[in-house]
C-alpha cells in the first residue's frame, strides 16, 4: 500500500515509519506544521511542531530514504482544535484538544489529502492496536476493530475513541503490540539520532503547560465569586472559564472550610461568572450524559456492558450505556469524582473502543 | 528518469569549475600571507577577480567576494544605509521593490524594525515591472531621507526583468545610489555593467554552474559601505576573512562560461521555456503564465523562467506528485520550515492568495533539454487531476 507516515519529529512516529516500510508498503513521510508561529526553535522537551521538530522528522526519513514533506495544516489546526478549545473552556467545559486533532485534522484533513494525492492509508505513532476480525457482512470479509495497546501505560486509545470504521479502514497504528521502553530500544538500534528525545505531553500548542495562563491571555481576566453551596462567597477568582470541575489547587482560598476538610470546584457558571466549590463528597456522580456519540463500529443496540474512561490516562470504571441517537447515556456501577463536562467518555468493551461521547452533564 | 527543472534554486556545477576547485584546494597559501604559497594564492585570487571585472564591465578593485547572493544583499542594503545616516542622519530611508527576493526584504524588514530606518515599498505593475516613474514619484516625496534603492535585475519567481538602467538613472537623478540583485540574470541577460551604470550589483556562484558558498557584491568605487564584519581588512576593508581561493577560482571560471554562453543559451533556453508553457497551455487552457511572456523574447522575462498558475490546486501538492514521478520543480516562493507561504510577489502584482496558490516554476539551465520539458508535459495532467481532487477534499472537509 501508498502509506503517508505522519511523523512529528518524535520517537514513536519515527519507529512506525520505520515499520510500515519494512512491511513492504510505499511510505512518504508527513510533518504536519500546525504552529502559527513554526519559526520558534523551541527546547523540544513538549509539545511538537517546532522547526527542530520538523528538523529531527527530516533527518529519519533521510535514514530510511523515503520522501519527506511538511503539510501546512496550522490554518485548520487554529480553528479546528485552538479556537475549538478556548470556545469550550469560555463555555465552561474542558475540552481534550487531541481527539479533536485526531478527529479533525490527523485523521480527516490529513487523511483525505492522502487519498486525494493517491495513497491508501496514514500510519501513526499512537499506542494502540488495529485488530482485524472476520465477518461475513463486511465488504473484504473483514472487520477492523480499535484495541488498546499492549502497554497500558502509554495506551492512547482513548484520544482515537473519536475515529470511525472509515477512518479505521484507513490507518495503521505499527506501535501497538510492543511497549514504550521496546520502542526507544528500537529507535537507538535503528541510529536514529532522536532515541533518546523525551515524550511529548500535555498540549502541545501551550509549551509552558500553564493552560490557565494561556487562556487568561486571550480571554481576559474576568473576576468572579467564588461561593460554596450555600451562596457564600468565599474568595475571587480571574475567570469561571480557567476551572474544571473536581480541581482543588488554585482556588486560592483564605478562609478555611468549616469542617477543615479540602474544597474542590463542583461546577462553573459561566453565565453569571461563579466557581462554585464545595467537599469531595460532593463530586460523586454516577451518571453520565454525552452527546457527539462516534462509534468505532456499528453503533451498538439497547443497554451494553462497558468501561467507560473519562480521562486519557485515567482509570477504566464498570457500567453500562445505551444509545439515544447522537446522545449517550452511561450509567456507572459505582460513584466517580472528577467529570467534567467537555471531556470525552470513552467506551470499551474488554480492550475494544466502543466508541466516545462529549460529557455533557454528569449527576447522580 | 528524472527532470530537474528547478536551475532558479541551483543548477550543476560545470565539470571545468569542479576541476579548478579541485586543483585550487590541492594548493597550500593564505592569500594574504607574505610568503611564496601566500603569493601564490593572491595571485588565484586577483586573476579571478580581473576575469570576472573582464567578463561583467566593471573594474577590478569594484569586485568583493562575498559568501554569496544573500551576503552581498545585506552587505549593500546594511552598508549603504549606516554610511548614509552617519553623514546624515535624515537620510535613513530605503526604497525598495515589493518583489525581492527575502535577501532582500528581510534585512530591510529588520531595518525598520529596529528603527534604523524607514521604508517606501516600490508597487509593481500587474506583470511585475517596476516602473522609473513609480521610483522616481517614490523618490519625490521626500528627497532629502532617501539613502538606498533595490529593485532586483530579474524576478527569482515569476522572471521579469527589470528596467535597471532606466531605474538606475531615475534614482542617480535624485542623487541616490541603486543596488540590483542580479543573481538570476547573470548568463540569461547580458550583464554589461558600465552601460546600467548601477553603483552596487549581487552576484552569486551557483545559479550559473559555478560553487556554492561564494558570490560578489560589485561595489562602484564611489560607493562607500560600513563593512557588516570587521577582521583581516580583505576586500577593501568590507569583508575581512580569509578568502575562498578554490571557490573564486571556479566562480571567475562559471562567470566566464555565463558570459560567453549567454546570448545562445538564452535563445536555446526560451524555445524550451515557450514549448513548456505552450505545453501547459494546451493540456489545460485554464493554465496562465504570471508576469510578462512573449514568445522568443529574452529581454523582458529569464529565457529560463516559467512560472504556471493552476487553477483549483495547491501549489505543494503539485510539488509532491511531480517529484513523485521525477520531476523536480518549485512552487517559487519561499519556505518556511518546509511550509510554502503565500508568494508576496504574486501578492504583490495584485492577486489574491486564492490564485496565488496553485503555482509552479519551472526554471531551465545549462544542462536542460527538450527531454525534461516532455517529462514534465507527460506527468501534468495527471498531477493537475490529483490535485484539483486534494484540494476539494480539503476545501469540503473544512
Amino acid at each position: 500500500m501508498r502509506v503517508v507516515a505522519a511523523m512529528s519529529g518524535g520517537v514513536d512516529s519515527a519507529v512506525a515509519a520505520s515499520r510500515m516500510l519494512e512491511a513492504g508498503h510505499e511510505v512518504v513521510g508527513v510533518h504536519l506544521a500546525l504552529s502559527q508561529s513554526a519559526a520558534t526553535l523551541r527546547e523540544s522537551a513538549r509539545g511538537c511542531c517546532t522547526i527542530e521538530d520538523a528538523g529531527d522528522a527530516r533527518r529519519v526519513a533521510d535514514r530510511l530514504g523515503i520522501p519527506f514533506y511538511v503539510w501546512d495544516m496550522a490554518e485548520r489546526f487554529a480553528k479546528d482544535v485552538v479556537a475549538d478549545f478556548i470556545a469550550e473552556y469560555e463555555a465552561g467545559r474542558t475540552p481534550n484538544p487531541c481527539l479533536k486533532c485526531n478527529e479533525k485534522i490527523k485523521f480527516a484533513a490529513l487523511l483525505d489529502k492522502a487519498l486525494a494525492l493517491g495513497f491508501d492509508a496514514v500510519a501513526t505513532g499512537h499506542y494502540a492496536q488495529i485488530v482485524e476480525v472476520p465477518d461475513a457482512g463486511a465488504p473484504l470479509g473483514m472487520r477492523r476493530e480499535l484495541h488498546r495497546a499492549v502497554d497500558m501505560a502509554k495506551d492512547q486509545s482513548y484520544v482515537l475513541g473519536v475515529l470511525d470504521e472509515d477512518q479505521l479502514a484507513r490507518s495503521f497504528f505499527p506501535l501497538g503490540d510492543t511497549t514504550k521502553p521496546e520502542i526507544r530500544a528500537e529507535a537507538a538500534e535503528r541510529g536514529f539520532s532522536i532515541a533518546k528525545k523525551p515524550d511529548s505531553h500535555d498540549i502541545c500548542f501551550i509549551p509552558d503547560g500553564d493552560t490557565r495562563a494561556w487562556l487568561t491571555k486571550r480571554l481576559g481576566a474576568q473576576p468572579g465569586p467564588i461561593v460554596d453551596t450555600d451562596g457564600e462567597v468565599l474568595g475571587q477568582h480571574q475567570g469561571a472559564y480557567a476551572y474544571t470541575v473536581g480541581q482543588r489547587k488554585g482556588l486560592g482560598l483564605t478562609v478555611p472550610a468549616a469542617d477543615g476538610e479540602p474544597r474542590y470546584v463542583t461546577s462553573t457558571q459561566v453565565k453569571s461568572n461563579t466557581v462554585v466549590v464545595g467537599t469531595h463528597e460532593l463530586l460523586g456522580v454516577d451518571h453520565i450524559t454525552g452527546d457527539h456519540a462516534r462509534w468505532c463500529g456499528p453503533a451498538p443496540e439497547g443497554v451494553i456492558e462497558i468501561g467507560a474512561q473519562i480521562r486519557a490516562h485515567g482509570q477504566e470504571y464498570p457500567a453500562t450505556a445505551w444509545a439515544e441517537g447522537e446522545q449517550v447515556q452511561v450509567r456507572l456501577a459505582e460513584r466517580i469524582r472528577g467529570v467534567a463536562p467537555g471531556q470525552s467518555v470513552v467506551l470499551y468493551d474488554g480492550t475494544r473502543v466502543v466508541g466516545s461521547a462529549t460529557i455533557v452533564s454528569a449527576g447522580r | 528518469m528524472t527532470a530537474y527543472l528547478d536551475h532558479a534554486a541551483t543548477t550543476p556545477v560545470l565539470p571545468e569549475v569542479i576541476d579548478v576547485v579541485a586543483a585550487t584546494m590541492r594548493d597550500v597559501g593564505n592569500a594574504s600571507s607574505l610568503h611564496a604559497a601566500g603569493r601564490s594564492a593572491r595571485r588565484i585570487v586577483e586573476e579571478a577577480r580581473e576575469s570576472i571585472a573582464d567578463d561583467l564591465g566593471a573594474r577590478p578593485s569594484e569586485v568583493v567576494f562575498t559568501s554569496g547572493g544573500t551576503e552581498s544583499d545585506n552587505m549593500a542594503i546594511k552598508g549603504s544605509l549606516w554610511r548614509q545616516t552617519a553623514k546624515d542622519p535624515r537620510r535613513r530611508r530605503l526604497l525598495i521593490s515589493a518583489v525581492e527576493h527575502h535577501a532582500v526584504l528581510d534585512p530591510v524588514e529588520h531595518l525598520v524594525t529596529t528603527g534604523q530606518a524607514d521604508v517606501t515599498w516600490l508597487m509593481p505593475e500587474a506583470d511585475g515591472v517596476i516602473t522609473p516613474s513609480a521610483l522616481t514619484a517614490a523618490l519625490a516625496e521626500d528627497p532629502d531621507a532617501a539613502a538606498v534603492v533595490s529593485v532586483m535585475w530579474a524576478n527569482n519567481e515569476i522572471g521579469t526583468i527589470q528596467p535597471i538602467a532606466a531605474l538606475a538613472a531615475a534614482a542617480h537623478e535624485a542623487g541616490v545610489p541603486l543596488h540590483t540583485d542580479a543573481v538570476q540574470t547573470l548568463g540569461q541577460v547580458p550583464l554589461d555593467l558600465t552601460a546600467t551604470d548601477a553603483d552596487m550589483v549581487t552576484l552569486t556562484g551557483h545559479k550559473v554552474g559555478g560553487p556554492l558558498g561564494v558570490g560578489v557584491l560589485v561595489v562602484g568605487r564611489d560607493q562607500d559601505l560600513v563593512a557588516l564584519t570587521h577582521g583581516g581588512g580583505q576586500e577593501r576593508q568590507l569583508r575581512s576573512g580569509t578568502l575562498d581561493v578554490p571557490g573564486i577560482a571556479g566562480l571567475a571560471v562559471a562567470v566566464r562560461y555565463a558570459v560567453a554562453h549567454q546570448e545562445a543559451e538564452a535563445r536555446r533556453l526560451a524555445v524550451l521555456r515557450d514549448r513548456l508553457i505552450d505545453g501547459a497551455h494546451a493540456l489545460d487552457s485554464s493554465i496562465t503564465v504570471s508576469g510578462f511572456w512573449e514568445r522568443g523574447d529574452t529581454t523582458r522575462r529569464l529565457a529560463g523562467n516559467a512560472h504556471l498558475r493552476v487553477p483549483g490546486c495547491d501549489g505543494d501538492s503539485l510539488l509532491y506528485l511531480l517529484d513523485a514521478v521525477g520531476v523536480q520543480c518549485s512552487t517559487g516562493s519561499a519556505c518556511q520550515a518546509g511550509v510554502p507561504q503565500p508568494s508576496h510577489v504574486l501578492l504583490a502584482m495584485g492577486l489574491s492568495e486564492s490564485d496565488a496558490r496553485g503555482a509552479l516554476r519551472l526554471t531551465l539551465g545549462h544542462t536542460s533539454t527538450e527531454d525534461d520539458v516532455q517529462a514534465f508535459l507527460h506527468a501534468l495532467p495527471a498531477a493537475v487531476e490529483r490535485a484539483r481532487r486534494a484540494r476539494h477534499a480539503t476545501d469540503r472537509a473544512s
